[in-house]
């Protein structure tokens, strides 16, 4: 039996030090993902560092109206949190259509940050995969892609990133706070997960034993009008299709602060920074909103069988823009 | 009446409710025996090929590894009827995910550890494992799944179809779809010091399973048991005995220990049979009041170069509706793809979806109402072979499910219902399923107690069949139901055939009701106390339930959909699924409502999101675990019922059921299919009905909607 050592720390400076002193640990948080994964023999980790009862499983509303969310508040807690539900409800609606209710219930904020893509082949250990091995092909680019990213992919990877959660955090212009042995630092999160280039086995900007400790709400977000809507071949438990994370003002008939991210389309959520150019100062109108996105996905690449997603992701994005825009008028 | 909460046609619960619900039945694998060791099979990394060389010894030298079997030296087994079961014989690789090796170790953990360690060494030869309709190298098969032949052909189908006033040609694809029973295919097998070999198995006939153990290892078939008390499911594909009991069996064999083997759930679309796709080729010609004239359904499907199954999917028609002309084929391509095999009411099921579909469009096409199509042709006699139905009340299935369903307030214009965002739409289908029954036999004892107990090897793989059976007997002895005690599920009670083609409870219901018949006249004229071992009749309905019927009996039924497509992202949601089956007498509504649900809930998933991808690199199935093949879940459906004439047929069996395990999927995914086209104005003629393909059909839609 291949054996690991398990090591349960109680503050973050302790699990970055058991992190440091253990050649090969990782950091365990609800598990949902990694244990999984460590059955498939995907991930081999030779420690973990059980961080899943940290004190870091508070929401805390901090003096300037941001939101700082513990990395071990559980996904359910998030998503049901009066401040969340009332001030970023793009974040309530994406945890909330993500997984089952009992995975919800054991998944952390930041493993789910953390969580790995569900593409076949990267599960698949008899399979080529660069991101599971690199350098040994990529299978799904010429293989079963249907589900496959059709942004910002690379010849060597065509995954996307499973979380709905993040897809909302970028658009909210949340931050991601992380602790490493030698501090502490921040993050947008936007920037926190990375398109795959010649690296696809790095899914993210995390240094080595970075640790995530919180997420933050930014202030600037709170309270504006914000949705999250997933497209999925059934209506729960099943990750996206394509989906978009959407916050949306309007002052004085024009569109005063956009964010856009879309999920299930990239090896990252996919900000739209294109199209928030775009439409920012521009009259809210659907014309304006299609124009938006047709320049965003004018960077698409889709592959011989995922070109769905291209129109799917305009006119789902649209749709959603449409609605908050009519909150606005009505 | 002491009896009547027992008496046939009572709702009553499952007798091992309890036991399941709190955890104490136990499964195939969680029987721990003393010093059971746990096993985990190496698959093959090629599609085709042989393996050259298996290196064990990293596997071997691993922490609690016991040992490594493979095709060098597993014990040699004689040759089985099914040759999916002949494992680790022969260095011969027919396809991607064949066992090659299976490591036996003290814990799961290590054998999985161990499996990974196990190096293989192919030689891969070319593969080809690409269904296309045009194959060079499909032929007509003699005999498709369960013994029909492989065509039909009544008069002059081509001819009579050209000269059709109204004419539907049109072509349907089904996917790759897999039975992933709750409970994966697992066995615990051991050999006691005697030579005897036990097993536990999960499978829906251990009669069966016990025939091929004795066979492959040798055995006279009284020195092998084989149980299974709880089954979590098999839906065909634990219908015949699977690689897991004879691994297990061989590992214990090899080791001197107990032995358990649950499939890993990744193996199974490989290991355990799928419903082969199937590509459909349907020709309806009808005159103007719709009365069909030609019929020709052709059918090409794959099978795996083990074994030919070919799915039965142009049976439907040789059934359905009066069709003067009539061609129905089947056309087989061996490729090098996994064995397919039994998926709940194979054959009917995509088959009815292909009919069902183009009677649809041939509704359409002759601007009729489909429901009124379907009356219109309904015949009495069979088409294909002549006989006088025994019943078949198709027809009020359909008027009795529009009644309920709304049908007469239905608008017939397609795309003309739009509520924001969604488009709405109703579809109907028909369904049918043989009636099968096979001989069996069963035991009945009185106990001086005043209770009584009745054995048969029946298997209850989640349906309801032990509180059947219990029902049954009780009806025929005349007893309250607590004083009946059923004890199925084990190869050493009396031999019983398999929970499969809706067949259970008619087989053993027969058995059981004969046993207990002739114990409740025994005991009419029985004088004085019972002797102390009580008292026992034993029944063998051989040559009587499998006697040549000269009646076509079938259940028939209606399925009623309503959908909501919506528009901008895809999405199909099904508000509403409503059935109506003629299935002869229903022994138990609540467990038999259950069973239909069950089978309509599967017919969703085919029709809306279940479907795996034959990877043409690697050749195997792209989607092997419950996170990529999607069944279906509660939020895909807000509402289902299912209701049933009931149907005194004296030409079945004497409890009179005529089956109803698989009909509730049979037109599912037709009526789901009819219901899109109704709500969107463009057909889809391949499943399942995901949003990608939705929104390539509303694109088509577009450009229509000028002329409309």
């Amino acid at each position: 039996m291949r054996t690991f050592d398990y090591v349960r720390a109680r503050t973050a400076e302790e699990a970055t030090a058991a992190w440091a002193a253990t050649p090969g640990a990782r950091y365990l948080g609800g598990g949902t993902n990694l244990v999984d994964l460590m059955k498939l023999g995907v991930e081999r980790p030779e420690a973990l560092v059980d961080v899943s009862r940290l004190p870091l499983d508070t929401v805390e509303e901090l003096p300037d109206g941001s939101l700082r969310v513990g990395a071990t508040v559980r996904n359910s807690d998030l998503a049901a949190h009066p401040l969340v539900v009332e001030g970023w409800p793009a974040l309530s609606r994406a945890l909330l259509s993500g997984a089952s209710g009992q995975l919800r219930n054991a998944a952390t904020t930041g493993g789910n940050l953390l969580q790995r893509t569900r593409c076949p082949y990267f599960q698949d250990l008899s399979k080529p995969c660069n991101k599971r091995e690199p350098g040994s092909g990529c299978g799904a680019r010429e293989g079963v892609h249907r589900d496959h990213a059709v942004l910002g992919h690379s010849p060597h990877c065509v995954a996307t990133h499973p979380s709905d959660m993040a897809v909302a955090l970028a658009a909210l212009d949340a931050r991601v706070e992380l602790r490493g042995t030698d501090g502490g630092r921040e993050l947008a999160a936007e920037a926190f997960h990375r398109l795959p280039g010649d690296r696809p086995e790095l899914d993210t900007e995390l240094r080595p034993g970075e640790l995530v400790t919180a997420v933050v709400l930014p202030a600037a977000t709170r309270g504006l009008p914000s949705a999250y809507r997933k497209v999925r071949d059934r209506a729960s438990y099943a990750f996206a299709l394509a989906s978009a994370a959407v916050v949306l003002s309007v002052a004085d008939g024009v569109v005063a602060h956009v964010g856009i991210a879309l999920g299930g389309v990239a090896h990252r959520p996919w900000r739209a920074r294109r199209a928030e150019e775009a439409l920012t100062g521009a009259a809210p109108t659907r014309a304006a909103f299609e124009h938006a996105l047709e320049l965003e996905l004018s960077a698409a690449e889709p592959l011989r069988d995922n070109g769905y997603k291209v129109p799917l992701a305009r006119s789902l994005t649209v749709d959603v823009l449409t609605r908050l825009a009519a909150r606005h008028s009505g | 009446m002491a009896d009547a909460p027992a008496a046939l046609g009572a709702p009553l619960i499952r007798r091992e409710g309890l036991e399941k619900v709190t955890g104490r039945a136990r499964y195939a694998v969680e029987h721990r025996l003393p010093g059971s060791a746990h096993a985990w099979p190496v698959t093959a990394r090629v599609a085709s090929g042989r393996v050259l060389r298996v290196d064990a010894s990293a596997a071997l030298a691993a922490p609690g590894v016991l040992a490594v079997l493979t095709h060098e030296n597993a014990p040699r087994l004689a040759e089985p009827d099914d040759p999916t079961l002949a494992v680790l014989q022969d260095a011969h690789v027919p396809h991607r995910g064949w066992v090659v090796a299976l490591v036996v170790a003290e814990t799961l953990e290590a054998a999985r550890e161990g499996a990974g360690a196990v190096d293989v060494e192919y030689l891969a030869e070319d593969h080809d494992v690409l269904l296309t309709p045009d194959r060079p190298d499909a032929y007509v098969p003699e005999k498709a799944n369960g013994g029909h032949p492989g065509l039909r052909e009544h008069g002059d189908p081509d001819g009579a179809f050209a000269s059709a006033p109204v004419r539907v040609d049109t072509a349907y694809r089904v996917p790759p779809l897999h039975n992933h029973p709750m409970e994966p295919h697992a066995s615990t097998a051991r050999w006691t010091d005697d030579g005897r070999l036990e097993a536990y198995c999960s499978s829906q006939g251990t009669t069966k399973v016990r025939q091929t153990l004795a066979t492959m290892f040798g055995l006279p078939e009284e020195s092998v048991t084989v149980r299974a008390e709880h089954v979590g499911g098999g839906f065909g594909s634990k219908g015949t005995p699977r690689p897991d009991v004879v691994l297990a069996s061989m590992a214990a064999l090899h080791t001197g220990r107990p032995v358990a083997l649950a499939l890993p759930r990744r193996d199974l679309p490989q290991l355990v049979g799928h419903r082969a796709p199937t590509l459909h080729r349907v020709r309806l010609g009808a005159d103007s009041d719709g009365r069909i004239r030609s019929l020709v359904h052709e059918v090409t499907t794959h099978t795996s170069r083990v074994r030919e199954f070919v799915e039965q999917a142009a049976v439907p028609g040789r059934t359905m509706y009066t069709s003067p002309h009539s061609r129905t084929v089947h056309r087989v391509a061996r490729l090098d793809v996994a064995t397919p095999s039994w998926m709940r009411a194979p054959g009917e099921t995509p088959g009815m979806y292909a009919l069902e579909s183009a009677m649809d469009e041939l509704a359409e096409a002759l601007g009729m109402d489909p429901v009124e199509l379907r009356v219109v042709n309904d015949c009495r006699t069979e088409p294909d072979t002549g006989k006088p139905f025994s019943s078949r009340h198709l027809v009020e299935c359909l008027r009795e499910g529009a009644r309920r369903f709304g049908w007469a307030e239905r608008d017939p214009r397609p795309g003309a219902r739009r509520a924001g965002q969604v488009l709405t739409g109703t579809g109907v289908a028909s369904a049918t399923y043989p009636v099968l029954v096979s001989p069996s036999t069963a035991s009945a004892r009185a106990l001086p107690d005043g209770t009584f107990v009745v054995r048969t090897n029946a298997t209850d793989i989640g349906t309801g069949a032990r509180t059947v059976l219990g029902q049954v007997a009780a009806e025929a002895l005349g007893a309250a139901g607590d004083r009946v005690r059923m004890e199925i599920g084990d190869s050493d009670l009396p031999s019983a055939p398999l929970a499969g083609g809706s067949s259970g409870t008619a087989s053993w219901g027969w058995a059981v009701h004969e046993a207990c018949t002739r114990l409740a006249r025994r005991l009419a004229v029985h004088r004085g106390p019972l002797p102390q071992d009580g008292l026992e009749e034993h029944a063998d309905t051989a040559g009587t339930a499998d006697a040549e019927s000269d009646h076509a009996r079938h259940a028939f039924g209606a399925h009623f959909a309503e959908v909501g497509v919506d528009t901008v992202t895809g999405e199909v949601r099904v508000n509403r699924l409503l059935g109506v089956y003629a299935a002869g007498r229903i022994l138990n509504p609540r467990t038999a409502r259950s069973q239909f649900v069950g089978g309509m809930v599967m017919g969703l998933g085919m029709a809306l999101t279940e479907g795996s991808t034959v990877d043409p690199a690697f050749g195997d199935f792209a989607e092997r675990d419950l996170a990529a093949y999607h069944v279906p879940v509660n939020a895909d459906v807000l509402s289902v019922e299912a209701h049933w004439i009931e149907e005194d047929d004296p030409h079945l069996n004497p409890v009179g059921g005529k089956g109803i395990g698989e009909i509730g999927i049979v037109g599912t995914a037709a009526a789901v299919g009819n219901a899109f086209h109704h709500a969107v104005g463009v057909r889809m003629r391949e499943l399942p009905l995901t949003p990608d393909r939705v929104l390539d059909a509303l694109a088509r839609r577009s450009p229509e909607r000028g002329r409309a």
